[in-house]
């Protein structure tokens, strides 16, 4: 029996609600995952550091306030600082086409877009674990 | 980064203080990968160092928010400490919804404060070893005070107090009433009770009603000092608790308790795991030729067991 995927789920910047990082975060679970949800108002040095004490295979980003290439390039560099690389970062949110690109290229592993079936969610975080933990 | 590549380099960082190796190494006992055992060994020497308290209650008295209250006075007082948020996992799923981070995020950048969220069956080989192995790999790591939070809901909650040296049980206003801690056994575990959300106005009549429920039952001549009045959400009390915490762990270490404690501790853990590696075994042929002997009348089931215990386990280290 293979260790149950484990995802940090947070939701940084300033914006108020965190219906739909609550709404990912019980559907990860029920696709079998420990999910820790992490609350709102993180910021990237709150988010990096609990996924390095949490030891978590994934952290996922939900990011509604137009803010989004700042928080996750900070991000990425603080996975990168802590010798985290291994860790796959995906997002969420109304992120334009444009940034959701550049953010690809330059370390998340994917963002998915608002209205995602949470299913599509859970089977790429799934594949994108087990090639990493193969890999490592 | 020095930070280490695989799982067998993890106990020299780990006693060193190496953040990333501590949350390596409770990964690697709690899922019992490969060297595990040979982790615990390596940490065995290292132990003993730590306060071990459990904080249980029923959902929404304040655990997260007294935890992390705690955490801030105790870093104040110069302790390090660490903490385990123990959640229920799924039996369907087997997934797990871990949310007590969500009051404890206030620490970034302090070396002495460090929190871990655990999925109660996430658990290979059942709760209780899994959190006496994170137990012993944070104790290693050289905290002052580990706390461990579990939701009240009885067997596990007693089961996490059996791994601790000292357990609180929580109460609040509106939640966590003495009757349903009664009947869960927890009342039983209980080194000190502890009524949460003092800020609110009803805080009184539940200590009454706690102390009121406590006497019936054989207790113990502190009882009114046991029973402690706190609020996470303006921190009066809070020292109190911390207090007495610290005076109870100078109270075990001073009688000798402390090591009958352990004792006691190991002797559990040590059946758990015996049952495990028994399970083990049960799992491999050498059960087959064992269950064909008591199929065919040659063996009753209880020579068979016996004779599971004598069987070569065929080298495992
Ligand atoms: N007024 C008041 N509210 C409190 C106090 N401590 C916690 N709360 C509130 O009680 C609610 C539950 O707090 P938590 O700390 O999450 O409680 P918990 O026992 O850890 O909850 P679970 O882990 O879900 O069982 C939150 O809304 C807190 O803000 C307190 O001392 N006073
Ligand atoms: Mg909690």
């Amino acid at each position: 029996m293979s260790r149950p995927i484990r995802v940090l789920v947070a939701k940084p910047g300033r914006d108020g609600h965190d219906r739909g990082a609550k709404v990912v975060a019980a559907a990860l679970r029920d696709a079998g995952m420990e999910v820790i949800y992490t609350g709102l108002h993180q910021t990237p040095e709150m988010i990096v550091e609990a996924a390095l004490q949490e030891d978590v295979d994934v952290i996922g980003l939900s990011v509604h306030s137009g803010a989004h290439l700042p928080l996750f390039r900070r991000v990425i560099e603080l996975v990168n600082e802590k010798g985290l690389q291994n860790t796959v970062l995906v997002g969420g949110g109304i992120i334009p086409s444009d940034d959701v690109r550049a953010l690809e290229s330059e370390g998340i592993g994917k963002i998915f877009g608002p209205g995602t079936p949470t299913a599509e969610l859970a089977d790429w975080i799934r594949t994108a674990v087990t090639t990493r933990r193969e890999d490592a | 980064m020095g930070t280490p590549g695989h799982d067998s380099d993890l106990l020299q960082p780990l006693l060193d203080g190496d953040r990333r190796a501590l949350a390596r190494s409770l990964t690697l006992v709690e899922s019992r990968g490969p060297g595990f055992r040979n982790l615990l060994r390596g940490i065995a020497p290292r132990l003993g160092r730590a306060h071990r308290v459990g904080v249980t209650g029923a959902p929404g008295v304040g655990k997260s928010s007294l935890v992390a209250a705690l955490v801030a006075t105790a870093r104040n007082n110069g302790m390090s400490i660490a903490v385990l948020a123990v959640d229920p996992t799924s039996p369907f799923t087997g997934g797990a919804l871990l949310g007590d981070r969500v009051r404890m995020t206030d620490h970034v950048g302090d070396e002495g404060v460090f929190v871990r969220s655990m999925a109660s069956r996430g658990a290979l080989g059942g709760l209780s070893t899994a959190t006496g192995d994170a137990l012993d790999v944070l104790d290693a790591a050289g905290f002052d005070l580990i706390l461990t939070e579990t939701v009240g809901a009885g067997q596990v909650d007693v089961e996490v107090a059996h791994e601790s040296e000292t357990t609180l049980v929580l109460f609040a206003p509106g939640a966590g009433d003495a009757i349903q801690a009664m009947k869960s056994g927890l009342m039983e575990v209980a080194d000190l009770w502890v009524v949460n959300k003092a800020d609110d106005v009803r805080a009184e009549k539940v200590r009454a009603d706690l102390v009121g429920s406590l006497s019936l039952h054989e207790p113990p001549d502190d009882l009114e000092e046991r029973v402690v009045l706190t609020s996470a959400k303006d921190g009066s009390g809070v020292g109190d608790l911390l207090e007495k915490l610290c005076a109870r762990r100078a109270e075990l270490e001073s009688s000798g308790a402390r090591g009958d404690l352990a004792r006691g501790r190991i002797r559990r853990r040590l059946t758990a795991a015996a049952r495990d590696l028994v399970s083990e075994r049960l799992l491999g042929s050498a059960a087959d030729s064992l269950i064909d002997a008591v199929v065919t009348g040659e063996r009753s089931v209880h020579d068979a067991a016996e004779d599971i215990l004598r069987t070569d386990d065929g080298g495992r280290s």
